[in-house]
């Protein structure tokens, strides 16, 4: 191997792929949900189901690919489409990737079979954050009793993305992340699958956002929800005195699915900044705005400034993302590399499209163009899946060799 | 396929030029800043190490492996030791990689050997012009048509003068665009003044003034449809970028250690949000310029046109290599801004990559 940024013909295939789905059915739609906030798109999520999810028709699955970084590319086209339909798409998400990761053969068959199907849609979603609990999971109230042969759940989550259809649709699921013993602190924090439609489980609200408006962002409240023992994702038993070690595969477990989930989320953003950056440059261009690349700092204006920054700052998110999602692909631990590309996309998409609204004048401030809706939306890749503060948390952890307790 | 690693034999370069860099070129730094000199005794280490000639064509005694990206690998350790000396180490490619690249036979035979002896011989490029607004890819410098030969005037400056050239490299406009031609440093008409600089101290550097400096036609190197000078200003600023990534990870490696050593309040002061923030967000943007510079030294090696990447990249090194050790001289405090520590320095250094052009070459 060697370093490249030759992308894999079957990459190239996928990306051109999705960016014609971007184009062609999410662009469109974008203005649409982003003012009918809690409307279902119907019509994408149809079309997704139906003839997206399978990916080009051509692939060659002989072939080379890149793995994860295919994902990634993915993921920004899509974005670059529209984020919050991306969100919305019919998928396991992430409470699929809890399942893969950390589940039984016989729990991956029965909770992600439905997705592979030739059912209706179905969506998966991930419960973690609760009203005062955030990043600290830890702090997790939502607690998980056995009865029997059932553990019973009760608390209230908030945030969840795909929660509404995750928690209503036949064949989804919501995991959750409940305490079985408040008293060990994160070595009793267990996840548990609840299966859309459980009795016990219902949706206590919808949040009202300042972008990703077209993503279901759910309140989920569980009064005496009961499931099955076999419900319960990884081993039962709580570490008291060593949580977090390995064995124990249920923290563990999930908090890598982070380092699975950050690359992906980076591209999303990366996806989100690049809709900003390409419309850009193309009204400055059919306005005339000289670009020179070869021009000394010096001799730029102030806007050739400006757009070379950007691009220079979206490629730099966007190959952090890369070497992120390249590691997985080696089986290497890169869970710094996951929150270095994390915390650089988020924060970078964000000034990008803000940037963007101020060079295009009330042109990028108005609502007849999609500009606007792009700084919003850009906005939220700095916060879920770990702010930008918790990133930098966790990277300085890394480099530093400290531990949770050295800095907290 | 998209990958981040290095081959084993750059690995193993990487591994050696850093080896290099932390035996030899760090202790050396702050020394010779306050001298104003190099070390000769470095120079000569760095060339039996062999970087140079081994991107030397091989009829001429070279290693013939011209490998951009490998060039950036070994162009940012030497850098991470100390920018100054490691453009001094690599300014023989000033003359060496030009002529390999695009070097007539004749040129090349008359030149690449005083590079591949048993002796340290120093290259230098001139391509940086005084003056606000000049335009490195379009010199106000020209050169006529005066017989068979060339006559060249104009100014330049930010020059690499280490003792022992014999040959200068300046970029000129013809009537037909824009050249590299290889002129003698004693050159009657040719006038060098030493000049002092905020940063860069150890190199040597010269404003030079050309006033009717008449050269043969031989002097000019093959233009490939006006691309030759272009071709090697790109060369030299994704050169540039990784020079900027190593000092920027150099100084945010002092920082680092710094903070976990240094007590206040009774802990380290890396512990406190306020500095390990600080250092997490140095450590993200090392990397992902590094990437941008590892993108632009590919898209070279594969031939393509580079302009945009090596723009972007050496963009986001410049901005890097500012921010980081301005944010190393921070943390270090009362102590950064001493010449006890280095980050004073590799502030100063890191500021040049605001003007430099051609003071490095891959």
């Amino acid at each position: 191997m060697a370093i490249s940024f030759d992308l894999a013909p079957n990459s190239l295939k996928a990306r051109d792929y999705f960016h014609e789905m971007a184009r062609s059915q999410m662009r469109p739609l974008s203005r649409q949900y982003d003012e009918a906030e809690h409307g279902f798109p119907q019509e994408w999520v149809d079309y997704y189901w139906q003839q997206g999810r399978e990916g080009p028709p051509d692939m060659d699955l002989s072939g080379p690919g890149d793995g994860f970084v295919q994902v990634c590319i993915q993921a920004e086209e899509l974005c670059w489409g529209d984020a919050g339909l991306y969100l919305r798409i019919p998928s396991p998400a992430l409470g699929g990737s809890a399942v893969a990761s950390t589940g039984t053969p016989e729990q991956r068959e029965r909770f992600l079979t439905p997705f592979r199907g030739d059912g209706p849609p179905v969506w998966g979603a991930m419960a973690i954050t609760e009203p005062g609990a955030g990043s600290d999971t830890a702090a997790i109230q939502t607690s998980a009793e056995l009865e029997g042969d059932e553990y019973v759940l009760n608390g209230t989550k908030i945030f969840c993305t795909s929660g509404e259809a995750a928690s209503q649709y036949d064949g989804g699921f919501v995991v959750v992340w409940a305490t079985v013993d408040r008293s060990a602190g994160r070595g009793g924090i267990k996840a548990f699958v609840v299966p859309a439609g459980t009795p016990g489980m219902r949706l206590g609200g919808l949040e009202k956002k300042l972008g990703i408006r077209a993503s279901d962002t759910a309140t989920l409240v569980f009064e005496n929800c009961r499931v099955p023992r076999t419900n319960l994702l990884g081993s039962a038993e709580v570490k008291k005195k060593k949580a977090g070690s390995p064995g124990d595969k249920g923290f563990k477990g999930a908090m890598a699915t982070f380092d699975a989930s950050r690359p992906i989320v980076a591209a999303m953003a990366v996806g989100v900044g690049r809709a900003a950056l390409d419309f850009t440059l193309e009204m400055l261009e059919a306005e005339g705005v000289p670009l020179r690349y070869d021009a000394p700092v010096q001799a730029q204006s102030a806007v050739e400034r400006d757009l070379i920054e950007m691009q220079a700052e979206l490629q730099a998110a966007r190959l952090l993302t890369w070497r992120a999602a390249a590691m997985m692909n080696r089986g290497r631990p890169n869970s710094l590399e996951a929150s270095i590309a994390k915390a650089k996309a988020g924060l970078v998409v964000t000034r990008i499209t803000q940037k963007a609204v101020e060079i295009l004048g009330p042109a990028g401030y108005s609502k007849k163009l999609l500009v606007e809706k792009w700084m919003r939306d850009a906005k939220i890749s700095d916060i879920y899946e770990g702010t930008q503060q918790i990133n930098q948390l966790i990277v300085a952890r890394r480099i530093l060799e400290y531990s949770s307790s050295m800095l907290r | 396929m998209v990958d981040f690693e290095p081959t084993e034999e750059q690995q193993l370069i990487i591994e050696t030029v850093h080896q290099f860099a932390s035996q030899e070129i760090r202790p050396r730094a702050r020394e010779c800043d306050e001298s104003r000199a190099p070390s000769q005794e470095v120079l000569q280490l760095a060339h039996e190490l062999g970087l140079v000639a081994n991107s030397i064509d091989e009829v001429h005694g070279g290693g013939g492996e011209l490998s951009a990206l490998t060039g950036v690998l070994v162009a940012e350790e030497l850098a991470w030791g100390d920018l100054a000396l490691a453009l001094a180490i690599l300014s023989p490619a000033q003359i060496a990689l030009p002529l390999s690249l695009y070097g007539t036979n004749d040129q090349k035979a008359a030149h690449l050997g005083a590079f591949t002896t048993d002796a340290f011989a120093p290259g230098s490029m001139a391509c940086l012009e005084p003056g606000y607004g000049a335009n490195p890819f379009e010199p106000r410098t020209r050169a006529r048509r005066n017989g068979s030969g060339w006559v060249i005037d104009g100014a330049k400056c930010l020059v690499g003068w280490l003792p022992g050239g014999d040959t200068v490299l300046v970029s000129a406009t013809t009537d037909t665009g824009a050249g590299a031609f290889l002129v003698p440093r004693d050159a009657p008409g040719l006038h060098a003044t030493p000049e002092q600089n905020l940063g860069i101290q150890a190199l040597p550097s010269v404003e030079l003034e050309l006033s009717g400096v008449e050269v043969p036609e031989a002097a000019l190197l093959p233009v490939e449809g006006g691309a030759t000078l272009r071709a090697l200003l790109q060369r030299s600023r994704v050169a540039l970028a990784a020079s900027a990534v190593g000092v920027a990870r150099a100084a945010y490696e002092i920082a680092l250690g710094y903070a976990k050593e240094r007590e206040a309040f009774g802990a380290p002061i890396a512990t406190k949000q306020a500095i390990a923030f600080k250092l997490a967000d140095m450590a993200i943007e090392v990397d992902g310029a590094r990437l941008l510079t590892w993108e632009a030294a590919w898209q070279l090696d594969r031939g393509g046109d580079a302009t945009r990447e090596a723009c972007l990249a050496l963009q986001q090194a410049r901005r890097v290599s500012l921010e980081v050790s301005d944010s190393a001289v921070q943390i270090l405090g009362g102590h950064g801004y001493t010449r006890e520590y280095l980050p004073e320095q590799q502030l100063r250094n890191a500021r040049g990559f605001a003007c430099f052009e051609a003071l490095a070459i891959v």
